[in-house]
């Protein structure tokens, strides 16, 4: 939206755009910038690297309201809807047919109805096991290979990666390919060409992956949608797409954050509230829902214009002091239920009750079996990941 | 309190369970299911927080 008259559409409100990236080096987490926003009357606008304007959603109330509004769609096809990077963003269902991330209903519900049985807090639960084991693995290699480690690598980024392939049935020896793919996708400052290349090939090997298993079905979730039949095998590359990128990043960053605060606060590694603090506080993914407004729309007192791009932020919304008391201290004991960082409403996330059983085992596990864990470098020499559409460190050194 | 649940509205995401697993669960579809009124007031307070809203 570098056209003038675009410009001019947006300043409804009489301030400059805020900058961009959120996240600046040398800054705590999450931005201070963010207090100020949800203090503002209105709310405050962006400029992309793609040059758009968006619309920055702050407060808790307004971020569920927009989260919400049937005017407000998930869907890239509408004129407006904003690109995180430089060209690419959210794929549409020309490019990825499937990434249902991006429908609005009633489309969107055919695929989360399908997917949704899959994820209960039942079914989780007997993933439970599994998901021990290949932690006892990884811990057993750290063990093995010596008294240091990047616990990213090694711990944070393996276990998410090694869950989510078994359980759709992607081979493990694949995981460096995927890994490396998806890492560009969530690169903001990836290349257009480097974005394409990363979604094509990750596309095709997938689509490669479902011809392999109609021939030859296995005991897992891509095998069993074949079977199922409710999505076709054009629509089940995206789905499984989605469900892999969505399915390691995130917990990755997570689960490494976590690391960090539990080192320093030792009295609440193995209570379960620790981990619903954790997602709160850390919100890694601030900036994942993407939005535009498909009609007029008011929200936080702000008019957005249809056409007009708009980021709900959960890390701002999760910081806001008037849902969450002392909100930038990590305090387990509050009740942090209602915190939006899985987002909120229709696309409320599809993996969030696996994740709770990942960083529940993670860090029991590692803390029991590692009890001399400690970090390899001063804390603030920890590398964040200030170029990452999730927050998050790119290594995590640490020693036992 | 009385607990009526809007089936078409429900995301499946199993927050209500976690909050409140006495009073929610989830059918094999993942969708709400409520298993009993709360019977005291904690349980109510956690019907709440799983989205219980009176
Ligand atoms: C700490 C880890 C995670 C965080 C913070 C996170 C966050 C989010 C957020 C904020 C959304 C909403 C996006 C929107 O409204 O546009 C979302 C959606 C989604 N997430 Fe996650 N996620 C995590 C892990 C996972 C995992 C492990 C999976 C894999 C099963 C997953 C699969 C999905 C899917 C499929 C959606 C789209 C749901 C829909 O559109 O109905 N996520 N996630």
């Amino acid at each position: 939206m570098s056209d003038p008259r675009e410009i001019e559409k947006m300043t409804t409100v009489d301030r400059c755009p805020v900058a961009f990236p959120l996240r600046q080096p040398g800054q705590s987490f999450p931005p201070p910038q963010y207090l100020e926003f949800r203090e503002q009357e209105g709310l405050v606008s962006t400029t992309l690297p793609s040059g758009e304007l968006v619309w920055l959603v702050t407060r808790h109330e307004d971020v569920r309201a927009a989260l919400t509004d049937p005017r407000i769609s998930s869907n890239p096809s509408h004129p407006g809807f904003p690109r995180a990077a430089k060209t690419g963003g959210v794929p549409s269902q020309d490019e990825v047919p499937g990434w249902f991330v991006a429908l609005d209903p009633p489309e969107h519900g055919r695929f989360r109805k399908t997917l949704i049985p899959e994820f209960t807090v039942r079914k989780v639960r007997e993933m439970r096991p599994a998901i021990q084991q290949i932690v006892d693995e990884r811990i057993d290699a750290m063990l093995a290979a010596g008294d240091t480690a990047d616990l990213i690598a090694d711990f944070a980024l393996s276990v998410p990666s090694l869950v989510i392939s078994s359980l759709l049935g992607v081979p493990n020896a694949d995981r460096d390919f995927f890994e490396t793919r998806t890492r560009v996708l969530v690169t903001l400052t990836s290349t257009d060409e480097q974005r394409q290349a990363a979604s094509k090939a990750l596309l095709r090997y997938l689509n490669r992956l479902i011809s392999v298993k109609q021939k030859r079905p296995g005991d897992d979730l891509i095998s069993q949608l074949l079977a199922d039949g409710t999505l076709s095998k054009q629509e089940l590359s995206g789905v499984s797409m989605l469900l892999l990128i969505a399915g390691h990043e995130t917990t990755a960053n997570n689960i490494g954050l976590g690391v960090v605060t539990l080192l320093s606060n030792p009295q609440w590694i193995g209570d379960e509230r620790a981990v619903e603090e954790l997602l709160r506080y850390y919100s890694v993914a601030d900036l994942v829902a993407f939005r535009v407004a498909v009609e007029d729309v008011e929200i936080g007192g702000q008019l957005i214009r249809a056409g007009e791009g708009i980021i709900p932020l959960v890390a701002a919304a999760n910081h806001d002091g008037t849902v969450f008391e002392r909100p930038d201290e990590f305090d387990p004991s509050r009740s942090a239920r209602s915190h939006v960082a899985f987002g909120y409403g229709v696309h409320q996330c599809l993996g969030q009750n696996l994740v709770r059983v990942e960083m529940d085992i993670a860090y029991r596990t590692l803390f029991e079996r590692i009890p001399t864990l400690e970090l390899a470098v001063p804390v603030t020499e920890l590398p964040i990941k200030y170029d990452g559409v999730l927050y998050g460190l790119h290594s995590l050194p640490v020693r036992w | 309190m009385r607990i009526s649940v809007d089936t078409d509205r429900c995301v499946g995401a199993g927050q209500c369970v976690l909050s409140a697993p006495d009073v929610f669960d989830q059918d094999d579809m993942g969708i709400v299911l409520v298993l009993a009124e709360p019977a005291d007031e904690p349980a109510r307070e956690a019907a709440r927080r799983g989205g219980a809203t009176r």
